[in-house]
């Protein structure tokens, strides 16, 4: 797990940490049942860490991503491999069936210069897709991660035809053998999700961790917000761009090095 | 004199048209079962070909619908008494029309048996959502509409809801329009004109459809109808079709003006294979010149020309939507302008879509529903005036 910068929900764990340390101090002048009365203080301080199950997510905190599209690999595909195996998704690339994240090869047409990077949903600030659903099954969580409810999603793809990023699919058939933590339907349609399970556990998403793994370390994810997070200091010492900038909708993925 | 309203008689042509009709809207039905059942996986559409038929078929029969409208809309708001006897049948093809589209439209959801979410959560930001009440408020406004046509005790408000429903139906075309217009991600799209433009498909589409089915009821069971009537609706059609084919050269011109826009211009007018067929040999030849041809000949006004002439003019409005939904979507998104691109998800490339069966069978089941309802509410209740012939309408409204 490559942990990730600070979120305000991390706050919180400071309290703890605080809490904890001066009933250890109240408990080792008592030299009583230190065992007993520790351990839940301990096993408190790893839950701690992640977002409560039933703390609403922050608006303090924006997820984004960095691309660095110098050191992303050539014909390199373990972030799709690992969006695929973390999110269950088949890895077939028939025109039916799901791709939450692809490897795109960009080839300028005057200069030939040649780039490979990586496309999901971009999770933008101002989403075209959220807009246009009829139902308000797209939505943005108040940490800016796009995604769609899967019990109000009617399956008229309207967010498909919205999005400019081609980053949602539409599930073309029945599933079997889903991941517990990532619900998915037949007739709905689905995006990358930053991996909303893993963040919510204060883990990054699969692709991040499967990129430094591989050691091309070309994705940065972290807190936009936050102004001491990696991605939010590189964000501002270098020159990165949004993919279709033009249509200001903020993305929450950048790139650098195109 | 009052002009008579009458059933239409449940004669072996009915019944025949019933089962056929019937028959097909089943199938349509069927399809959409199928299709429930094992997901989309059995159609031709793609996640790069998000909408296929069964929208060119619902959003051509929604466009129909408003237009069908019309020929009640010239009699109560503009005060055009020779279409009066017409507005009961008008009114009538506006709700089958659009009911018909509609069960194209939802029976395709990806979760079609979520109908009741649809019509119960919304989001205002959404064109959808605005839609789904404008769909539901015409029908209510319709069908009182008709009331005021139909019951004494409705005519006091025969003008103030016919023009509320003018009004209304303007602006649901404007939002069908709208669901292509507002579209900022394809280069299609994303046009203020689609509105008005849908507009005046509406008006072609709606009166070739109202012209077929009048001379089909009339002729089916055995009713005069005369030529001052049918001339009329066809110098109408002629100048609908004309107006069709300015907002398409307009559309295109400005597009071929700018230049970020040649490489859809270009995919739609000259590489685009089957989509460009459909434009030049669909929309333009069958759709455009070939009613122009024949509505603006005085040697073709022949009822058999009439007949083709809104033939051709409908088969136009078809490929239209083919050339709107699937060429649109067919031709790629520029997500990374000056650059060639290419990916496992087909980016970059022109994405291919052959339609499957169960999506022809769907379409045509919304048109044979709309069809069938226009039919059998005829029967049922009296909709059509028992003669429409030159001398009926002289005696009511005088030299025309």
């Amino acid at each position: 797990m490559i942990p990730h910068e600070k979120s305000p929900a991390d706050n919180s764990m400071d309290t703890l940490t605080t809490d904890t340390a001066t009933r250890r101090d109240f408990l080792k002048a008592g030299a009583v049942v230190t065992g007993a009365t520790l351990a839940p203080g301990v096993l408190f301080y790893g839950v701690a860490h992640s977002r409560p199950a039933d703390a609403p997510a922050s608006a303090a905190v924006r997820w984004g991503m960095l691309i660095d599209t110098q050191k992303c690999g050539d014909g390199c595909k373990s972030c799709v491999t690992a969006c695929n195996e973390e999110n269950g998704l088949s890895g077939k690339t028939g025109p039916q069936d799901s791709q939450w994240i692809r490897k795109v090869d960009i080839r300028n047409l005057q200069t030939g210069a040649h780039h490979e990077l990586p496309m999901l949903c971009q999770h933008c600030e101002k989403p075209p897709c959220v807009d246009v659903c009829p139902t308000g099954a797209s939505m943005k969580r108040a940490d800016g991660i796009v995604l769609v409810d899967r019990h109000i999603c009617i399956g008229c793809r309207y967010c498909m035809m919205a999005c400019p990023y081609k980053a949602r699919s539409l599930v073309h058939e029945p599933l079997t053998e889903q991941k517990p933590d990532v619900p998915r339907g037949m007739g709905c349609v689905e995006a990358c999700t930053f991996c909303v399970q893993r963040v919510d556990r204060d883990e990054s998403p699969a692709c991040v961790e499967a990129c430094a793994k591989d050691g091309h370390n070309a994705m940065l994810f972290g807190n936009l917000n936050d102004a001491d997070a990696p991605i939010a200091k590189a964000l501002k010492s270098m020159a990165s761009t949004e993919v279709r900038a033009d249509l200001n909708l903020n993305t929450g993925v950048r790139y650098q090095g195109i | 004199m009052n002009i008579a309203f009458r059933e239409i008689q449940a004669k072996q042509g009915y019944w025949l048209t019933m089962l056929v009709f019937g028959a097909l809207a089943g199938m349509g039905v069927l399809s959409a079962l199928y299709m429930e059942h094992n997901g989309h996986i059995v159609t031709g559409m793609t996640n790069q070909i998000v909408w296929g038929l069964p929208h060119v078929f619902a959003v051509f029969l929604i466009v129909a619908a408003s237009g069908a409208l019309n020929v009640a809309s010239i009699a109560t708001v503009f005060g055009k008494t020779l279409y009066k006897p017409l507005n009961r049948l008008s009114a009538l093809m506006a709700l089958t029309f659009l009911a018909g589209g509609l069960m194209a439209l939802v029976l395709d959801l990806g979760r079609a048996d979520r109908l009741v979410v649809a019509m119960t959560q919304y989001n205002f930001k959404s064109i959808f959502a605005w839609n789904v009440i404008l769909y539901n408020g015409f029908f209510a406004i319709v069908i009182a509409y008709l009331w005021t046509m139909m019951d004494r005790k409705g005519a006091p408000w025969y003008k103030a809801v016919g023009t509320f429903a003018f009004v209304w139906r303007l602006i649901l075309t404007t939002g069908t329009g709208s669901i292509f217009g507002f579209l900022v991600a394809r280069e299609a799209y994303d046009a203020a004109l689609l509105a008005p433009m849908f507009i005046i498909f509406s008006f072609n589409y709606g009166l070739a459809m109202f012209l077929l089915i009048l001379m089909g009821l009339y002729k089916g069971d055995n009713r005069p109808l005369g030529d001052k009537l049918v001339n009329r609706l066809r110098s109408l059609l002629g100048t609908f079709v004309a107006a069709s084919l300015y907002f398409t050269l307009v559309y295109h011109l400005t597009n071929l003006y700018f230049t970020k826009h040649h490489g859809l211009e270009a995919f739609l007018l000259l590489e685009g294979g089957i989509h460009t067929q459909m434009f030049w040999v669909g929309q333009v030849l069958i759709g455009y010149v070939v009613p122009m041809a024949i509505l603006f000949n005085p040697a073709t006004r022949g009822r058999g020309w009439t007949v083709i002439a809104a033939v051709a003019a409908v088969l136009g409005g078809l490929a239209q939507m083919w050339v709107t939904i699937i060429g649109g979507q067919a031709y790629p998104m520029d997500l990374f302008p000056g650059y060639t691109v290419t990916s496992s998800f087909y980016d970059g490339a022109v994405n291919a879509y052959s339609p499957a069966l169960v999506e022809i069978l769907l379409g045509i089941g919304g048109v044979a529903t709309a069809i069938l309802l226009t039919v059998g509410a005829s029967k049922v209740l009296r909709f059509m005036p028992e003669r429409l012939d030159d001398e009926t309408l002289a005696a009511l409204h005088g030299k025309h």
